[in-house]
């Protein structure tokens, strides 16, 4: 009976908002379900198992024989979602009394059934499923589940299970593939702790806490060394005999979407740097950057219009050489000197910033106005490469953010904790409406930086001020002046602003200004950077 | 088909057709020769109302004909309102009115709900207000009477609906229960009908704990306690006993659940009981966590074998997805009619309009 309880499983998901929710849904699926359905479970949750056996037209053919075309068509309009059309208007047949398939029996016999059998195979299965169980099958057999289960939420859902380190699950995650027995017989205690050997695994990141200004005072600036802030994502790049792969911060294999750097990992170690896109050594803004992610497959176009590289600030293994215990200093030379051997295609080292003294190093941050730079990195001299975040070892040091004061105009229902308040924001300037007044454009949404009493402030003023409504979005009076910060505005094509703002969010309620005299759009464009920045 | 004449048993080329004596105003449905209407969306001189829900059982009606417990329930929500002169009939009385012979039949919607049978010179209408096929303990269940018109609600005639079996929604909330036990679960549900048979599922699944009530949920509750449905220990959900909350069940309107009231919970998981719930969209435009499939209404397949277990040669739609339903009959050679009836569907699982925007 997997099937069903992956079901239910699956319906719980797509409906919790909640991430302590989600993990216990996740903790008692590891409890109560059986090897190998579990495991099969949990990498297509993850999406670490995906099928692409079965089209949409073959499942649309399948119940297209079974319907009126007619009575399908209404339901497809009403319900938007043709799998889940499906799913539901499915005729059950009286009189099938097979059981349910297993996770297991599926993902096996979609290897083996050759293709002209496919149809029958499929039909047999959701003759036998309730509709909650048919929408399961159709979007795991389509390659459509998304249910937002991060490889990282499902392993710290292990590690919460079981009881052990989510570093040590991370170091062996990618060397075991699904239904992962080895690693189950290992978390329940039965095995030792698997050997990932030569298969490209994920090494957990070093990560760094914000610098706090009691910090920066007792900040030694002898020992410490300074680089960029890349606005970027962070990235690991693994290569050798085993394979090349590209992880994503929360240990996400996102080699499929960047087959540029892959193609240039011709060498055998780890290196940890920034991804970016780079044209001619400028590094373009974040946005251009968002092109080219949650992309499986990329393009010809994409290619030559968003050039990504990496830039490269650690090594964590040269060869089969593990230098992570090594400290900053000496990976940093080891680095040095690897880049210049290598000269890899598409890298290029992070520059260190040479500095003096604490309030130098203040100066160039301030300084650093360039979008594609969020500020500085602080890391210790002596600092060797640890898992997560190591107090008094790495340091963030974001710059000062920007800010506009501007009028509210929608708000819509946040989710989870937040499900019952009017909760993000959209957010305009004036400009002028081309007909000798003022109008406001949308310039952003923000979903954070209010405290509670905030909130709870602003979710009464949005509902005593509606004017309208569309589905969970209220439009309210353009009377309400709020400050925001952000952290880079950028141009953009697909904002009617023309403007996109990075990390925007709510700093005050400026209930002492009145709307009209809010920011004006030109105020906003006099942040946007000039070009790209120098890398 | 050969179902014409149903009243005598026998086709006759002078019986009436229904068109000739009930007739579609802008005051409701009016059986012409009784000189009455049902469920009138103004108030009339004589109505006769099929069941208590709001979009059905107006105020200000002069007389009223009910079921005694649709006239009860009507009293306890409008009071005054309620009509000048009420009039109580009881299943398997007959009653005269003009020409026209009435009788009030179940229609296991809700408790007192009926459906309204009028012969008028050997032609036989029945006009069922809203009706389910699947059991409820709270009303009697629904019967069906063979006629020569059949006036049907389709509020989920489209194939889409099927309604699982009740029982195994509610394992759901209680497996829920079981992996959230510090969390209340706060089930949003219509106060009229749904909300009681809701109490009774529950304990036929073995909850013999307190069900807690959303102020709203009471009065309707206790009337139905009075009417001969024992429902088991109900408490108010009120702020005070917030920690007595914790892994309870609270039963409250469809409105509160994303609403402020609810804040005052303890980490609220939100479930909704309504027929809408087999659509994810819907369930996700309502912010529901726990979508249970529970309706007091037909079903795809629950209205297609009710009108051919009636056998009426035609049916006429008062509600609902009248397109579907009339291309599915004229299938099988019966003739559809979409009334168009205003002012009917506006009860939780038959609203289609207000998901999303909160009532305030
Ligand atoms: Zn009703
Ligand atoms: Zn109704």
């Amino acid at each position: 009976m997997s099937l069903p309880a992956f079901a239910e499983l699956l319906e719980r998901l797509v409906f919790t908002p909640g991430r302590n929710a989600k993990l216990a849904l996740l903790r008692d699926w590891f409890a109560t379900q059986p090897d190998p359905d579990r495991g099969v479970g949990l990498a297509a949750l993850t999406e670490e198992l995906v099928f692409t056996t079965a089209k949409p037209m073959l499942i649309r053919d399948l119940v297209a024989a079974r319907t009126d075309p007619v009575l399908l068509a209404l339901s497809h309009d009403y319900v938007g979602d043709l799998a889940e059309t499906v799913a539901l208007i499915w005729p059950e047949r009286m009189g099938v009394n097979a059981e349910p398939p297993t996770l297991s029996e599926v993902v096996e016999a979609l290897e083996v059934t050759p293709k002209a059998e496919l149809p029958a195979l499929i039909a047999g299965w959701l003759d036998t499923l309730d509709s909650g169980g048919r929408l399961a099958l159709i979007k795991l057999i389509t390659g459509g589940l998304r249910v937002g289960v991060s490889g990282r939420l499902a392993r710290v859902a292990l590690a919460e299970w079981s009881g052990k380190p989510v570093e040590e699950i991370e170091e062996i995650w990618h060397g075991v593939a699904p239904p992962y027995l080895p690693i189950f017989r290992w978390l329940e205690g039965q095995a030792e702790k698997p050997d990932p050997r030569d298969a490209p695994v994920f090494r957990p990141l070093m990560l760094a806490h914000p610098l706090e200004d009691r910090d920066l005072a007792a900040l030694d600036p002898a020992a410490y060394r300074a680089e960029w802030k890349w606005d970027g994502i962070r990235v690991q790049l693994t290569a050798g005999p085993g394979g090349r792969r590209i992880w994503s911060r929360g240990g996400e294999d996102i080699s499929g979407g960047f087959p540029e750097i892959t193609e240039a990992m011709d060498f055998h170690g780890v290196l940890d740097g920034e991804l970016l896109v780079i044209r001619d050594g400028l590094v373009a803004p974040f946005a251009d950057l968002q092109q080219r992610l949650n992309r499986k497959q990329v393009g010809p176009k994409m290619l030559r219009d968003y050039p990504v590289g990496v830039r490269l600030y650690d090594l964590l293994f040269e060869g089969g050489e593990d230098l992570r215990p090594l400290p900053f200093d000496e990976r940093r030379r080891r680095l040095e000197d690897w880049v210049a051997r290598h000269e890899p295609a598409r890298m290029d080292l992070s520059p260190l910033i040479a500095f003096a003294s604490v309030a130098q190093l203040s100066e160039v941050r301030d300084g650093a106005r360039a979008a594609s730079i969020e500020g500085l990195m602080l890391k210790r001299a002596d600092s060797p490469y640890l898992a997560g975040r190591q107090k008094g070892m790495w340091w963030k040091w974001k710059r000062d953010p920007l800010s506009i004061d501007a009028v509210l105009m929608y708000a819509q229902r946040g989710h989870g904790k937040r499900s019952s308040f009017y909760s993000d924001y959209t957010f305009g300037l004036w400009r002028p409406d081309g007909a000798g007044g003022e109008e406001l454009v949308p310039v952003g949404k923000a979903y954070s930086g209010y405290t509670d009493e905030e909130l709870g402030w602003l979710d009464r003023w949005i509902r005593n001020h509606t004017t309208s409504r569309f589905g969970p979005v209220r439009e309210v009076e353009k009377a309400l002046v709020l400050e925001v910060i952000f952290d880079a505005a950028q141009l953009s094509g697909r904002h009617k602003s023309g403007v996109a703002l990075r990390f925007p969010r709510i700093a005050r309620i400026r209930t002492d200004k009145p709307a009209s005299e809010a920011d004006r759009l030109e105020n906003l464009m006099a942040y946007v950077e000039a070009g790209p920045a120098e890398g | 088909m050969g179902c014409t004449g149903a009243a005598q048993g026998q086709a006759s080329f002078t019986m009436p057709h229904p068109e000739t004596w009930l007739r579609v105003t802008p005051d409701g449905l009016l059986c012409e020769p009784g000189g009455f209407f049902i469920d009138p969306v103004r108030p009339v001189e004589r109505a006769v109302i099929t069941h208590g829900h709001a979009d059905h059982a107006r105020p200000g009606h002069r007389s009223v004909l009910a079921t005694p417990e649709t006239l009860a329930i009507m009293r306890a929500r409008m009071g005054e309102g309620a009509g000048d002169s009420q009039q109580e009939m009881r299943h398997g009385e007959v009653l005269r009115q003009g020409d026209v012979t009435i009788r009030l039949v179940p229609a296991g919607h809700v408790l007192g709900s009926a459906q309204v049978v009028m012969e008028w010179r050997g032609s036989r209408a029945v006009v069922s207000g809203d009706y389910k096929r699947q059991a409820d303990a709270t009303c009697l269940p629904f019967e069906p009477v063979p006629c020569d018109v059949f006036v049907t609600e389709a509020t989920f005639a489209l194939p889409v609906f099927r309604h699982p079996d009740p029982a195994h929604e509610v394992a759901k909330l209680l497996r829920s229960l079981a992996l959230f036990p510090e969390r209340t679960h706060v089930v949003g549900c219509y106060a009229l009908g749904k909300c009681q048979r809701l109490i009774t599922l529950l304990r036929a699944a073995g909850w013999d704990r307190p069900i807690h009530l959303h102020g709203a949920q009471q009065p309707l509750c206790r009337l139905y306690e009075q009417l001969g449905v024992p429902l088991g220990e109900l408490r108010p959900a009120t702020v005070a006993n917030k920690a007595e909350l914790r892994g309870a069940i609270v039963l409250a309107p469809p409105s509160a659940i994303a609403d402020r009231w609810a804040r005052r919970l303890a980490e609220p998981v939100t479930a909704l009981a309504s027929g809408w719930m087999r659509v994810r969209q819907r369930a996700k435009l309502r912010g529901v966590e726990l979508p249970m499939v529970i309706s007091d209404h037909a079903d795809w397949p629950d209205l297609n074998r009710t009108i051919d277990e009636v056998a009426a040669p035609e049916v006429w739609v008062t509600h609902g997805r009248d397109d579907a339903l009339v291309h599915a009959l004229a299938g099988r050679g019966i003739r559809g009619r979409a009334l168009h009836l205003v002012g009917l569907g506006e009860d939780e699982d038959e609203a289609v309009a207000s998901e999303g925007a909160p009532a305030a």
